[in-house]
């Protein structure tokens, strides 16, 4: 795709989010014949967006390059906390000491605090990053259940130190950053930033980022190195680095979504947020949905957030059942089909092509077939010539 | 010095139930190359099992009797038997075929499956174990022990010492080994793994509930989180020592139950958590195979 064409397609997208954004904003305030979509199921929305990010980044890890992760909660967190830091930091720096007041009287103006959170956002994706990296390098000479064991270690020891710094509220939480000492010691709280807009265009950078991954060289080393990595070391694919730099990747989607979630309305940063279950709540969804697809990675995660809010009607009846079947769900997803929902296909563009195409192919070779005795096979969709190699495994 | 006493007997004290859960990560490990994430909430389920049986039998904290401990205990250990092996019918055996990641996942599953069923049924908050035994301070020299805790290093040593001669001296033991060995070549030779691999979960499981019901004594507050921690703190004791190996399990349990403490009782104790894993680290890069075992060569 060219230049020109990538652009446009970007100028569309920013424009469609923009245009949803406002709608969103709108639509609580209308009701169609009693139906309307509650601030509630709004908030449901932006969390979907959150997750799909996170989804997305762990795919990249435990899918495409095929190393089991158990510690994406601690990218989350450090994304969180480093964006909130900065956001704090810089309206202090911008407003001074009247910060608190002129933010939580709306005067800031929009171009101020969403070039802010785009700083925030940034810098909580490059210290996941930076933590990935160091994370990474040791642990990605480990294989399989150790590798998840000590990522799960990380990640538990993020949650440590973070409790552990009172500067960003230690465990109550990272309610505002105070700068300053005694009397004269300013509070700017943490902004409730994120919005509609913001969430859904880092998922759809992500979706996007991931996609190009997996049809560039890049991801087919990683895919390589996930099929069989001596195989892959034999013919020259530099395993330590590809390894480490999907990781980083990961982290980085991680963390931005981490430093949204540190963003939004009603949402508090605390240590007991960023558990080893919360980690494992992002595996269960690309499980779901399948791990090594981008498809699967969004289903997973759209269904995993909306099934709690779903089976609430059954937690109040029943305290504690939602969770339950939450786990019962997962037992009995890895003994009945532990490929997914997708498996690792796709379901893209080029999916609907081919299916066209492959209709008009039976249709002209049906007859053929039928004297020679042989059918379409399966296996022949992949290596039809025309179809783009996108998205096929 | 005093302190330093102190800490290393809380720290012995600690390490022996670390020792008892590790040992069951190890053997489960050693025969079916699966991290038995639910094992830690086996070792809560033995607390609470030990809770209902003390409390229908009457047993309290108005008549405290070491029978009746030792009762208590048994019995939760037979109970969480029998959970082991059901758990490993259900849930890891239909799984067994797949791939490593797939059992994994599927421990994870019932791992969280245990704990949010307790906390429906049994209820989140934490109950108050009923005081089978009276807790009394033991002098040894400068300071002091109290006689719960004797008992939990004194039970776990006799428990280990016991396992170590059933898996050496036993059949069964021998089996057990064998099919950690090599499972095919056990099953070529006669030996019944299925069998074996449900002894093995049992007999860990039991160990985890006899900690769990002592650790329950000693603080007698149980919830239906509790085995999550520290059976994660007791997985990376397993991988200390080597995991597959049982003397590797007991000698990872007292290591790290004794830098716990002593990092508990000095002034980084809101790190303590964090000790277990940082070892971990240290030792997955160090030396993966643990203090104890083997390293495996990889034929390509």
């Amino acid at each position: 795709m060219s230049f020109a064409k990538k652009a446009v397609f970007a100028a569309v997208a920013v424009l469609v989010l923009l245009g949803l954004n406002f709608a969103v904003q709108e639509l609580p305030f209308y009701t169609v014949a009693g139906y309307g979509i509650s601030e509630y199921w709004v908030r449901v929305l932006m969390l979907i967006g959150i997750n799909v990010t996170l989804a997305v980044g762990l795919n990249l890890i435990n899918g495409i390059a095929g190393q089991f992760s158990l510690g994406h909660a601690g990218f989350m967190a450090v994304g969180g906390y480093t964006s909130a830091y900065v956001t704090c930091s810089l309206f202090f720096l911008i407003f001074g000491n009247d910060a608190a007041r002129i933010l939580s009287s709306g005067n800031a103006g929009v171009g101020v605090t969403s070039a802010v959170l785009v700083a925030g956002l940034v810098a909580g994706g490059l210290a996941a990053a930076a933590v990935g990296l160091a994370v990474g390098v040791p642990s990605l000479r480990l294989k399989g259940d150790y590798l998840a064991i000590v990522t799960l270690g990380f990640g538990e020891i993020i949650r440590v130190v973070i409790q552990n710094l009172n500067v960003v509220g230690g465990n109550t939480g990272f309610r505002d950053l105070t700068f300053g000492e005694g009397a004269s010691a300013v509070s700017v709280p943490v902004q409730p930033l994120a919005n509609f807009f913001w969430i859904f265009l880092v998922a759809v950078i992500a979706v996007v980022m991931s996609r190009n991954i997996v049809s560039s060289t890049f991801g087919r080393a990683l895919m390589a190195v996930r099929e069989d990595e001596i195989a892959a070391e034999a013919m020259g694919v530099n395993t330590t680095y590809y390894k480490v730099m999907a990781f980083v990747l990961g982290s980085a989607l991680a963390g931005v979504a981490g430093g949204l979630s540190g963003h939004l309305f009603g949402n508090l940063l605390t240590p007991a947020t960023f558990t080893f279950v919360r980690s494992i709540e992002v595996v269960i969804m690309i499980v779901l949905g399948g791990i090594g697809s981008i498809t699967g990675a969004v289903v997973g995660a759209t269904a995993l957030t909306l099934l709690p809010e779903v089976l609430r009607p059954v937690d109040s009846a029943y305290p504690g059942l939602r969770m339950v079947l939450y786990a019962l769900m997962l037992i009995l997803l890895m003994i009945f089909r532990p490929q997914g929902i997708f498996g690792r296909r796709e379901f893209g563009f080029d999916w609907i092509l081919r299916r066209g195409r492959r209709a008009e192919a039976v249709a002209l070779t049906d007859g053929a077939d039928a004297i020679a005795g042989t059918g379409t096979r399966p296996e022949d969709d992949q290596h039809q010539p025309g179809s783009s190699e996108r998205g096929t495994r | 010095m005093e302190t330093v006493v102190q800490q290393i007997i809380n720290g012995l004290v600690l390490g022996s139930i670390y020792a008892l859960i590790a040992l069951g990560y190890s053997m489960v490990y050693g025969v079916l190359r699966l991290i038995n994430f639910a094992h830690g909430d086996v070792y809560m389920l033995g607390a609470y099992a030990g809770y209902y049986i003390a409390r229908t039998a009457g047993l309290g904290d108005q008549n405290p009797s070491i029978l009746g401990a030792i009762g208590v205990t048994v019995s939760a250990m037979v109970v969480c038997a029998v959970i082991g092996t059901v758990i490993e019918r259900f849930a890891y055996k239909p799984v067994r075929s797949h791939s490593r990641l797939t059992s994994l996942i599927t421990a994870i599953g019932v791992s969280l499956l245990i704990e949010y069923g307790a906390q429906m049924i049994f209820g989140a908050n934490p109950k108050a174990f009923p005081s089978l035994v009276q807790s009394s301070p033991i002098p040894v020299g400068p300071v002091q022990i109290t006689n719960v805790n004797l008992m939990i290093i004194v039970v776990s040593l006799l428990l280990m010492v016991g396992l170590q001669l059933v898996v050496h001296k036993t059949k069964i033991g021998k089996a057990m080994r064998a099919v950690s060995y090599n499972q095919t070549s056990a099953k070529l030779m006669g030996i019944n793994t299925e069998m074996v691999i449900s002894f093995t979960f049992a007999l860990g499981s039991a160990l985890a509930a006899a900690a769990g019901v002592m650790v329950a004594l000693s603080i007698p507050s149980i919830d239906p989180l509790m085995g999550l921690l520290t059976g994660l703190k007791a997985f990376v004791a397993a991988v200390l020592g080597g995991i597959g190996n049982i003397p590797g399990a007991v000698a990872g349990g007292l290591i790290i139950g004794l830098l716990e403490s002593f990092v508990g009782g000095s002034s980084l104790s809101g790190y303590r958590d964090a000790v277990a894993f940082g070892i971990l680290i240290i030792v997955l890069i160090v030396r993966p195979s643990g203090i104890f075992g083997t390293a495996v060569t990889e034929k390509v």
